[in-house]
């Protein structure tokens, strides 16, 4: 089961909400099925993001997948952390593998995202 | 079917387990209005008939001549060593080391390659191997490009004639190629113009991405290297050297002089000029920009056991996984042409290596001032390693002539520029370790005689033109 | 089986001495380098490696030890067509007429490989039903990448500016997508259907006025055969789009099936899969494009021509204003070119028919004896590859298609192409070539079913595979995220250059 106070995409990212500051990351399902992460790309802080928008690129040994935003923003901070340390994101992907901070512009499209147990529903049905 | 192993009854065992009676019937999925009309081939000749043909083909090709061209692609001395390792059919038939555990002799290979380039070029990351010179000079201009996010890259007029069209063709889709001018007279004449090249990169509507530049120009001619990078770097740019891999034992690398990307022709590393290829395209960048770079990269590791091993890295990026995302969709490369030239520098090593190119640089000084006492003085007048051009009134005519007479007297450059007047009487000669004194006052004697007949001789053109 | 016993080698660097190397070339004298500007030359000299020849020798030939090659053993790659390379071949590319001509040499000196160069061009015209062949690219990639912007300078040479598309199936090799975005087209991806071809309705939905080419590969990637062919060629040009065909699985259907007869307006061919040139551990190849009449006016620069008089020529700069350029420095891989022509020569028609012929039999005849040990997804006739997956032993067994392609080292066997094309779960792309014999491909088939074996009832033994190289399961994961691409310290040059 998923963290409960976190929110999910269809593709895999999930987002934390605190006020307006939106936490974003991909989830243990997605770090897994990429395997090993050996590079993200993220954007510069500042950028503004719509909702859905590709916001980056994450890269595995032998996979690479498109990063979409959950909410749409402004991009407050990019986790540095990860240039030097890519594995975060298999290691502790819900915590220190956190990607990008956005204030969310609405956080009404919280809505629109998966709750816990419809995210754990699409990822059994495979 | 020369090579093939079946006969008849193992044939027959096959259909007979996979439950059919002929193999056509593995075919019957072809729509049969869409089935081939036949095939119109010469009929199949065994080993020694084919054997003959080729070498009376290869016979028909004017080998024999004494060579002073170089214009891109060098006669070197090529180590025997070099061609006899080749033949091991474990490198030459050996697929991309995609299981590494089966592939340590091609993968260390290929590492052992990007270290002695890197030291060649002194830049940090170099790709496994590009196609050649000019296609290693077209995706060093799109990484340029992408690196910046910028449109536009400036080419100097005297990088290599083909290396310029094919940047053309591959920028031809949006982005923007500008020639940098040449210096017209005095004494800089034939190098990159470096007050055309500072108003181009001041346009503030069309930033530059990238400027390339070659060192030895395809004239031969040094290059103010380092102020062109500083031109570049001043304005935003990235700034590319083409460089000849033999002439770096000598000459300043990229690295030193502020290259970001190098790019350049690694045939003079040990590989026969067999017209046009397979030759090698060296790729090399600065740490920043190994994200950009495309094509493969083989890295260092461990092995599950902690021994060292070396393994393909970085593969996200290219297209078997990034697909319409990824820089370059090159797959196939040059692994083979990278592995002739690393054993040809671990044979000729580093003393060996500068002997080759001061050997060249010795000899042309020597070729320079015979022609010149032949009557063909120098068409600049800057200086030059190994390779110069001539000045020789109606040159393509004299350069047919002489090539009657067993001589190859270098690159007409009408033959490669036929737009550009001011080459009309020139010829592009060059001169290595493997040329010979007799050769070289040899081709002065012909020369001379030639031009001392066309002062004679009146009208003839046609006669001698093919 | 050599691959598994030699020890590993040091580096170049490693063995290095300094002293060590010379005698290659008399030196040159002192004052060589006096003329050149001192800023022009190197203050410090490269710090090559120094090496005599017989450390040089036995260093490439321990390496090359530790390869598997075709000329060792079976490499049923599917993809790849991993056939003989025939050893005339690299006799002929060698001989001093052919190895020694500088490819700017006046055409009248170049006859011998003028003439073989287009004689090459009109073989390959004949074996796939096109119009004209460029031999200039160096690679299938750069085949693609010819063709496709062919088409470009097509639709735009048409006053057809609005064809931003080019319609690709989820089967296709990565060059594909990553071809058409070179050439600044946005690549649409049509789903493949349960019978494994292309998915006809999504494909017509996906045509219209946007879309400039498409790119298929025929047989496909999973080794079918396009069944629907006919009908996509026609919805093509109906929507005024050109096809263009992927022709690195030619060595299926030689003399059974012209693409440019079919409907094809352009193809590239894999010199080095159809045509026996070797891999070289990862190229040289060459990729020649053949086209029909609708893009002979865009051809790249410059073509081989024959006179009337029997010469042969390049062409001038100036002959063909319409044609795309360049797309690489002189005429081609003409050393590979010179080895393709020899096979064709050898082969003949009836030798190159038999050649599919027996290459679609050989992967069927695998295919049957692997039904029940493996899952087959698609349940009718390959061509000269085939596709099986390990799904249902992964669902019983944890035991995964990485894992059966490592153990199958152990056989002695270089693994297939897995987990390629992206669609089957688990998958083997396996193609055995024409020039197997059964024997091998028995062995093979045993071997494969053995582990199946294995993984019911020692699947550690294949988790753990291989167990018999020098080096096992490499830490791929540190060498992407700390990249070490290059020896530092070099060690060579330590001692001055003599006089």
């Amino acid at each position: 089961m998923v963290p409960t106070d976190l929110r999910y995409t269809k593709d895999h990212e999930w987002v934390r909400l605190d006020g307006d500051e939106a936490t974003v990351g991909i989830t243990a399902y997605a770090a897994d099925q990429l395997g090993d992460i050996v590079f993200v790309e993220l954007p510069d802080v500042g950028r503004t993001l719509d909702q859905f928008a590709t916001f980056g690129v994450v890269e595995s040994v032998k996979a690479v997948s498109d990063l979409f935003a959950p909410l749409a923003g402004e991009v407050s901070a990019a986790n540095e952390e990860l240039a030097a340390n890519p594995e975060l994101v298999n290691s502790d992907p819900y915590g220190a593998g956190w990607m990008l901070r956005i204030r969310a512009a609405d956080v009404s499209q919280l809505d629109e995202l998966l709750d816990p147990e419809a995210y754990d529903a699409l990822v059994e049905a495979g | 079917m020369p090579y093939g192993p079946h006969t008849p009854g193992d044939r027959d065992r096959m259909l007979a387990a996979i439950g059919i009676g002929s193999v056509d019937e593995l075919f019957a999925d072809i729509p049969e209005r869409l089935r081939a009309s036949g095939l119109d081939l010469p009929p199949p000749e065994p080993e020694l008939t084919l054997a003959n043909r080729l070498q009376e083909l290869a016979a028909r090709n004017r080998t024999d001549v004494s060579s002073f061209i170089g214009a891109g692609v060098y006669r070197h001395w090529s180590p025997p060593a070099v061609d006899q390792l080749l033949l091991r059919g474990e490198w030459y038939t050996a697929y991309t080391p995609y299981q590494p555990e089966v592939s340590q002799g091609t993968l260390q290979s290929i590492y052992e390659y990007e270290s002695l380039i890197a030291e060649l070029v002194g830049l940090d990351v170099v790709s496994a191997s590009h196609y050649d010179g000019a296609t290693a000079t077209a995706e060093a201009g799109l990484m340029t490009c992408r690196a910046t996010r910028r449109e536009r890259v400036l080419v100097s007029r005297a990088v290599h004639p083909h290396y310029r069209q094919t940047l053309a063709t591959y920028f031809a889709g949006g982005l923007e190629l500008d020639e940098i001018p040449m210096v017209a007279d005095g004494p800089s004449a034939g190098t990159t113009d470096l007050d055309a090249l500072g108003t181009m990169l001041a346009d503030p509507g069309r930033p530059v991405a990238g400027v390339i530049a070659g060192q030895p120009n395809f004239y031969g001619l040094l290059e103010p290297m380092a102020a062109i990078g500083e031109l570049a770097h001043a304005a935003g740019a990235l700034f590319v050297a083409v460089v000849e891999p033999v002439s770096l034992a000598v000459l300043e690398p990229p690295g030193a002089y502020g290259a970001d990307i190098a790019a350049g022709e690694g045939q003079p590393l040990g590989i026969p000029p067999q017209y046009g290829g397979p030759y090698l395209g060296i790729l090399a960048s600065t740490d920043a920009l190994v994200r950009q770079i495309p094509g493969r990269l083989v890295g260092m590791t461990t092995d599950v056991d902690g021994k060292r091993a070396f393994v393909m890295t970085m593969r996200a990026r290219e297209q078997d996984i990034r697909r319409d995302k990824a820089a370059s969709n090159i797959c196939t490369n040059q692994a083979l042409l990278a592995l002739a030239a690393s054993i040809y520098l671990a044979v000729i090593g580093p003393h060996g290596l500068r002997d080759v190119a001061a050997s060249g640089a010795a000899r042309a000084s020597e070729l320079e001032a015979a022609l010149a006492a032949a009557g063909a003085r120098r068409l600049h007048p800057g200086p030059y390693l190994n390779e110069f051009a001539v000045v020789v009134p109606d040159a393509r005519v004299v350069h047919r002539r002489l090539l009657q007479r067993g001589i190859l007297a270098g690159l007409a450059l009408a033959d490669i520029e036929p737009g550009d007047a001011a080459l009309a009487d020139a010829l592009l000669v060059c001169a290595t370790e493997v040329t010979t004194s007799d050769e070289i006052a040899q081709f002065a004697a012909a020369l001379g005689e030639e031009l001392g007949e066309r002062m004679d001789r009146v009208g003839t053109v046609a006669e001698v033109l093919p | 089986m050599s691959v598994t016993g030699p020890r590993l080698e040091p580096t170049l660097f490693e063995r290095s001495s300094p002293g060590r190397g010379d005698g290659k070339i008399p030196h040159p004298p002192k004052d060589a380098l006096e003329r050149i500007p001192a800023e022009a030359l190197r203050t410090t000299p490269a710090a090559l490696p120094e090496l005599n020849e017989p450390e040089v020798v036995r260093h490439y030939v321990n390496l090359s030890q530790l390869n598997f090659a075709v000329d060792t053993g079976f490499y049923p790659l599917g993809s790849c067509t991993m056939k003989f390379n025939p050893k005339l071949n690299e006799w002929a590319a060698r001989l001093p007429g052919f190895a020694g001509l500088h490819p700017l040499a006046p055409d009248e000196a170049a006859q011998g490989t003028l003439q073989l160069l287009w004689e090459l061009e009109e073989a390959l015209a004949e074996i796939s039903g096109m119009t004209a062949v460029t031999l200039q690219p160096a690679a299938g990639a750069q085949g693609e990448l010819t063709g496709i912007l062919m088409i470009r300078a097509y639709h735009r040479s048409r006053g057809d500016t609005e064809r931003s598309e080019v319609l690709v199936p989820d089967s296709s090799h990565g060059t594909n997508p990553a071809t058409a975005s070179m050439a600044g087209y946005r690549t649409v991806t049509i789903p493949s259907a349960p019978d494994g071809g292309v998915d006809v309705d999504a494909f017509r939905a996906a045509l219209g006025p946007r879309t400039a080419a498409v790119m298929i590969t025929n047989p496909s990637t999973l080794g079918l055969f396009e069944r629907h062919i006919g009908e996509l060629l026609d919805a093509v040009h109906e929507a005024g789009a050109l096809a263009y065909m992927d022709g690195a699985n030619l060595n299926a259907i030689l003399g059974r099936f012209k693409p440019g007869e079919a409907g094809f307006d352009v193809m590239h061919f894999n010199v080095h899969k159809t045509f026996s040139t070797p891999h070289g551990g990862g190229g040289p190849g060459a990729g020649p494009v053949g086209v029909g009449e609708a893009l002979l006016p865009f051809l790249p620069h410059p073509r081989v021509l024959r006179e009337d008089d029997g010469t042969y020529r390049l062409e001038t700069e100036d002959e063909r204003p319409t044609s795309i350029g360049r797309l690489r420095s002189f005429v081609g891989n003409t050393g590979v070119l010179v080895r393709a022509y020899a096979y064709i020569r050898a082969h003949g028609a009836a030798g190159l028919r038999e050649v599919s012929d027996d290459a679609v039999l050989a992967a069927n005849y695998l295919k049957s004896r692997l039904a029940g040990s493996y899952d087959l997804p698609y349940d009718r006739p390959c061509k000269h590859e085939f596709v099986a997956s390990a799904h249902t032993l992964k669902k019983q067994t944890g035991v995964r298609t990485l894992d059966i392609a490592k153990r199958l080292i152990d056989y002695g066997f270089h693994p297939p192409t897995i987990y390629f094309p992206l669609i089957v779960d688990e998958g083997m792309l396996i193609e055995p070539t024409e020039t197997e014999s059964l024997e091998t491909l028995d062995a093979f088939a045993d071997a494969l079913i053995a582990i199946a074996d294995e993984a019911r009832s020692t699947p550690a033994l294949v988790k753990e595979a291989p167990h018999t190289t020098p080096v096992r399961r490499l830490d791929e994961a540190t060498a992407a995220r700390h990249p070490n691409l290059r020896w530092k310290g070099m060690t060579g040059r330590l001692m001055p250059c003599p006089d």
